[in-house]
Formats: structure tokens, C-alpha cells, sequence
């Protein structure tokens, strides 16, 4: 006859099976593919990222040596970062914060001189 | 008796995939069903002109938001066979780790919505606090929750260390301990029984005459399951498709939830087996030539056409998904049935519309 | 392929079709493909005991070709897709929804390939002038 009321109980006195987020957030894992950074003082401007990104989100301009990235049409996939040839994107654990406004990211690179011009 | 057309969907509580039926009701029995597509269509097969071909698998993994894998797996294979690559064997059992973990997550999530349809919500959420678990796991081995982006041509883009497959190990505990909680709820209970038991009943000849793939085929007592196949070493793993022979939806839901244990059990194997060694070899050169590659999504028989002529761009990708071989035999299902019965019969095949009409 | 691909002609098709379906082959999809010069080549694809086998008709621009669904019904659908994105008529078709499937009751392009039909029938095909890059 009581056949819910175990079931009713421990409901009732067991842990809850959800997060209190966002008072208690988990950690991200190691390894998750958040928004894209750039460390452009290293960065060589090669464009080889912009040439594998599969949504054509990045824009190397050399004459001007800027690096301009689209967050909105990213799609997070890291191709970028591997094949990356100084190894200077990367990608964080969280997600970028939300914004009221779709800006790219501009960076201003120095183009490295090729040894031809350094001599 | 009076015949009245009733319009179900795109936009309907109960149904969740932008599926339009036009179903002419007399006194409540249906007596015909006819569908109209084209509300998701996206036209992805055309970006093979716009994206080389290596940047087409992030496209094609967007095609479906649940199986997103698999339509990676199967692109990535018919490249390699159509140019001769050879992929290392640690990269076949990493991709059988991830697609089975993917058919778990897929399979969780279709139990759960087929619970909500005859409107047994805590099951529902049960059945998904199990996929986050799955989930994580995706999360923590490949990045992402769904589009786990782990595939490339040659083979896979990140490995698993020890802990990892360790970790993995000890969750599917977790989540078999759990699935096997539920499955008295799901599979004696008297109102899902009297929901499901006797409706949307296949035959086994017009499962096979419709073409019907997947669970769906499965559940009408068809032994066909393209993993049979042996693709991706998959040849040396046991493995049994899982058939049911009534052909009602109590069947079809009764094959998916076996099969839930039957991908934790290959992933056990796989995580076993698995040797070392590389995991990606080097691409070089153009594809040429056509070939047609099959694999077993979650919801069935995943067939893609291939053609490349050398350039950086193919020819031309067709993706025919098992929702668009189960269509037809849906149309078979519905006449005969209650109007309550609809989207239980509905979601019985396991809809998934923007695979469909991609 | 490396399955074996069988040429046929538009008239030999149903029958040829209707030979593989007693022989106990299941319907697994139709393709499209858009060649130059205005040559499209469709093929069939059936499966048995997990072996694929291949038909494949050429047709050309504004020609219509026998429809198999009489034989196999579960290809009505791909047939009517076919009709909406390639323009190219089916015969005979057990449903026809007279290319409105996916695209709406006022469109004149066909979205796959480069010719749109125009004409009070909306058979009569005329090139499309291509717009380099799309």
C-alpha cells in the first residue's frame, strides 16, 4: 500500500541533484574551447589561421599589420590554434562574457622583417 | 462520418521537429497522413563550392545538433577511402569511443523527449540529469559538449591519456547504475505500456519495402545495423545488433534502450583494446574520384555520396539521413491511430528534421 | 566506385529497377549531380546484405525521366527534392508535389544548379547568367 512513500522520503531528505549556479559554479574542464586570444607580440602575421579557419572569421592584413577576429562568427572549433606556426593563439576555458554589441577584435602586429631585410 | 484535415506542426507543443502533417481525421481515427518538408532547409550541400574540403567537416558537423559526430565520421571516412589513406588503428577505436558515447548521449536524449511526449516529465528530466553526466565526458575529453570537432581526415585531432579512459570507465558505471534504475519505470510501467504497446505498428515487409533504417527498422524485427559493416574497427569488437520483433513503439523504444547498454559495453571494449601508437597521418594531395560511405548513426543508416575531381573544392557531397528513409514508413504508421497518438507515433522513429532537409 | 555501377537508359530504367527489387534489394537513396554543359547523372543506389549497387541514368536540361516510385514508394520523396533543387520533371510520380517541397509556390530558380525555369509551364529551362563565386 505505501509503495511511494520510501520514494516520497527520500526525495525529500536526499542532496539535490542540481547546481545553485551561479552562486556555485563548476569549474571548466582542462581543455575546453572557450574564446579565442591572440598574443599578437609574438604573433608573425603568416595568415595560415585565416587560410584553415572553416568560418573565414579571421582577416590577416599585412600592409597594415592588423589581426581582426570576429567572436560572433567563430565557431570555436581550435583549428586555428593547431595550426598555428608560432604557437601564439590560444584558447581560454570560459566563454567569452555576453555583449550588447557584435564588435571584431582588432590587433596592431609589428610584421617581423625578414632576414633578407635585417641585413 | 465527416473528414476533417487537421494541420499538425511545425510549430506544435508537443512535437519537437519542424515536421508539417496534414492529417485527415474522421471522429478522431486518422485515415491518411501527408507530409511537407522545407521549413529547415539550408541548402549545406552547396558550401562544398564555397569550403575546401577540409574546412566542409566543421560544415557538415553542423548539419544535426544531436549526431553531429557522426556525420563528421562518415565524411572523414569516404575522404580516406576515396584517397587511399590509411588511419592509424588508435584512431579507429578513439572515433568508436566518441560515436558510442554521442549514440549514448543521443539515445538518453530521445528517451527522455519520448517520455515527455505522453507527458511523464520526470522521466524526462531523469533520463537528462544521465546525458549530462555523458556530457561532461565529452566535454572534458574532446572540448565540447556536442560538437566535439575530434575528427579529421587521417584520422582524429586529440588523444585520450591513461586517467582519461580510466575516468571514462569509472562514470559509465555511474550511468549504467543509473539507466538501470529507470528501466523498470520505462519499460512496466502500466501507462507508458498503455500509451505505446500496439501503436504505430510496422510490419517487417513494409519496414523493409519503405526502406526504413535504424531503430525503426530494428524494432519490425530487420536485422540491420550498418555497424555490421565493420567500419573503423569496429570488426574486432563483439558485437549484436539489438532487435525486437512487434513492431509497435513500445518495441522501438525497448531497442533504444538496449542499445544504451549495448554502447557502454563496446566503449568498455574499445577502452580494452585500444592500442597505441599515432593518431593522425598526414594528408597529402586532392581527392579524385566518387565513392558512396555508410555508417550507423544513432537514429540509422547515414549515407553519404563523395565527388572530387582534383580540386581544392568537391564536386559533389549528398547526405541522405535516416530520418529521410524513416518519412515514408511514419506515413505507413499513422493511419489507424487515435489523433492522441500522433506525436507519440511521431517521435517513435526518432525525427531529427534538420538532418533531414540540411 | 568501387561497387559496380550499371549505365542505364531512360527508358530501360523502370524495368531494370523493378528487376533489382525482385532480386530483394532495399532502396537506399538518389543522387543528383550537376555536370557541365547541362548534363545532369542520377543515380540509384540500393542495398543487399550490406553491398551497394549502382545505377546511373544521364538526362540533360528540361528532359523528364521515368519516376521508380511505383516500384519502390519510399523514393517519392527524393524524387520531389530532386524536382524542387535540379528542375529536372519526374514522370509518374505517386505523389508530386509539383515542386513546392521545399521551395515556395512562386519560386522560378532552381537553387543547385545554374539555369532557372521560366515560362508559363515552369518546365521550359533558361540559363541563368553565373555570378562568379557562387
Amino acid at each position: 500500500m505505501f509503495k511511494m512513500t520510501p520514494q516520497v522520503l527520500q526525495n525529500l531528505f536526499s542532496p539535490k541533484a542540481t547546481r545553485r549556479y551561479p552562486r556555485v559554479a563548476r569549474t571548466p574542464y582542462e581543455g575546453v574551447r572557450g574564446a579565442l586570444r591572440n598574443d599578437i607580440e609574438n604573433c608573425s602575421l603568416c595568415s595560415v589561421c585565416a587560410l584553415k579557419c572553416p568560418s573565414q572569421c579571421i582577416t590577416v592584413d599585412k600592409k597594415t599589420a592588423t589581426w581582426r577576429y570576429d567572436p560572433f562568427a567563430c565557431v570555436f572549433c581550435g583549428i586555428c590554434v593547431n595550426a598555428c606556426t608560432e604557437k601564439c593563439l590560444h584558447q581560454e576555458r570560459a566563454y567569452h562574457h555576453p555583449v550588447t554589441r557584435r564588435e571584431p577584435i582588432l590587433l596592431k602586429g609589428t610584421l617581423k622583417k625578414t632576414p633578407h631585410e635585417k641585413a | 462520418m465527416l473528414k476533417t484535415i487537421i494541420p499538425f506542426g511545425p510549430q506544435h507543443p508537443v512535437l519537437l521537429e519542424p515536421l508539417h502533417l496534414k492529417l485527415t481525421v474522421e471522429d478522431e481515427i486518422i485515415t491518411d497522413a501527408f507530409p511537407a518538408l522545407g521549413f529547415i532547409h539550408r541548402g549545406l550541400e552547396m558550401l562544398v563550392n564555397t569550403h575546401d574540403f577540409h574546412q566542409m567537416i566543421q560544415v557538415v558537423e553542423r548539419v544535426c545538433g544531436i549526431c553531429s559526430m557522426m556525420h563528421a565520421m562518415c565524411y572523414c571516412q569516404g575522404l580516406e577511402d576515396m584517397m587511399g589513406i590509411a588511419v592509424p588503428p588508435r584512431a579507429k577505436f578513439l572515433r568508436i569511443i566518441w560515436s558510442e558515447l554521442h549514440r549514448l548521449h543521443s539515445h538518453l536524449l530521445w528517451l527522455g523527449l519520448f517520455a515527455d511526449s505522453f507527458g511523464f516529465e520526470s522521466l524526462f528530466m531523469q533520463f537528462w540529469k544521465i546525458r549530462e553526466k555523458v556530457l561532461d565526458l565529452n566535454e572534458a575529453t574532446s572540448g565540447n559538449r556536442i560538437i566535439v570537432a575530434v575528427n579529421a581526415i587521417g584520422g582524429v585531432r586529440g588523444d585520450l591519456s591513461v586517467e582519461q579512459l580510466n575516468w571514462i570507465l569509472a562514470e559509465l558505471t555511474w550511468v549504467e547504475k543509473e539507466i538501470a534504475r529507470l528501466e523498470s519505470t520505462l519499460l512496466s510501467d502500466y501507462s507508458v505500456k498503455k500509451r505505446t504497446v500496439g501503436r504505430g505498428v510496422l510490419t517487417t515487409e513494409k519496414a523493409f519495402e519503405l526502406g526504413a533504417v535504424g531503430p525503426t527498422a530494428r524494432g519490425s524485427g530487420l536485422a540491420q545495423d550498418m555497424r555490421m559493416l565493420g567500419y573503423s574497427g569496429i570488426d574486432r569488437l563483439d558485437f549484436e545488433p539489438v532487435v525486437e520483433t512487434d513492431g509497435d513503439c513500445y518495441a522501438r523504444s525497448k531497442v533504444r534502450f538496449r542499445e544504451l547498454h549495448q554502447s557502454i559495453d563496446l566503449i568498455r571494449q574499445a577502452i580494452a583494446k585500444i592500442p597505441a601508437g599515432e593518431i593522425r597521418t598526414r594528408v597529402r594531395g586532392r581527392p579524385e574520384g566518387e565513392i558512396c560511405a555508410r555508417i550507423e548513426q544513432p537514429r540509422g543508416e547515414l549515407f553519404y555520396y563523395l565527388k572530387a575531381n582534383r580540386t581544392k573544392n568537391l564536386e559533389r557531397m549528398r547526405i541522405r539521413t535516416p530520418t529521410f528513409a524513416n518519412i515514408p514508413a511514419l506515413l505507413s504508421m499513422l493511419p489507424g491511430m487515435w489523433l492522441s497518438d500522433v506525436p507519440v507515433v511521431v517521435l517513435s522513429i526518432d525525427p531529427c528534421i534538420s538532418c533531414t532537409e540540411r | 566506385m568501387q561497387q559496380d555501377v550499371i549505365t542505364v537508359s531512360s527508358d530501360r530504367l523502370v524495368g531494370e529497377v523493378a528487376r533489382i527489387r525482385v532480386e530483394g534489394f532495399r532502396f537506399v537513396t538518389m543522387t543528383c549531380v550537376a555536370l557541365e554543359d547541362e548534363i545532369f547523372h542520377i543515380h540509384y543506389h540500393f542495398d543487399r546484405d550490406f553491398m551497394l549497387k549502382h545505377l546511373r541514368l544521364a538526362t540533360s536540361m528540361g528532359s523528364s525521366v521515368p519516376s521508380i516510385s511505383p516500384v519502390y514508394v519510399a523514393a517519392f520523396l527524393v524524387e520531389n527534392e530532386i524536382q524542387d533543387l535540379f528542375g529536372i520533371r519526374f514522370k509518374s510520380l505517386v505523389i508530386d508535389y509539383d515542386r513546392t517541397l521545399y521551395l515556395d509556390g512562386g519560386v522560378m530558380v532552381t537553387p543547385f544548379c545554374k539555369y532557372s525555369v521560366n515560362g508559363p509551364d515552369r518546365d521550359t529551362p533558361v540559363a541563368r547568367p553565373t555570378v562568379p563565386g557562387t
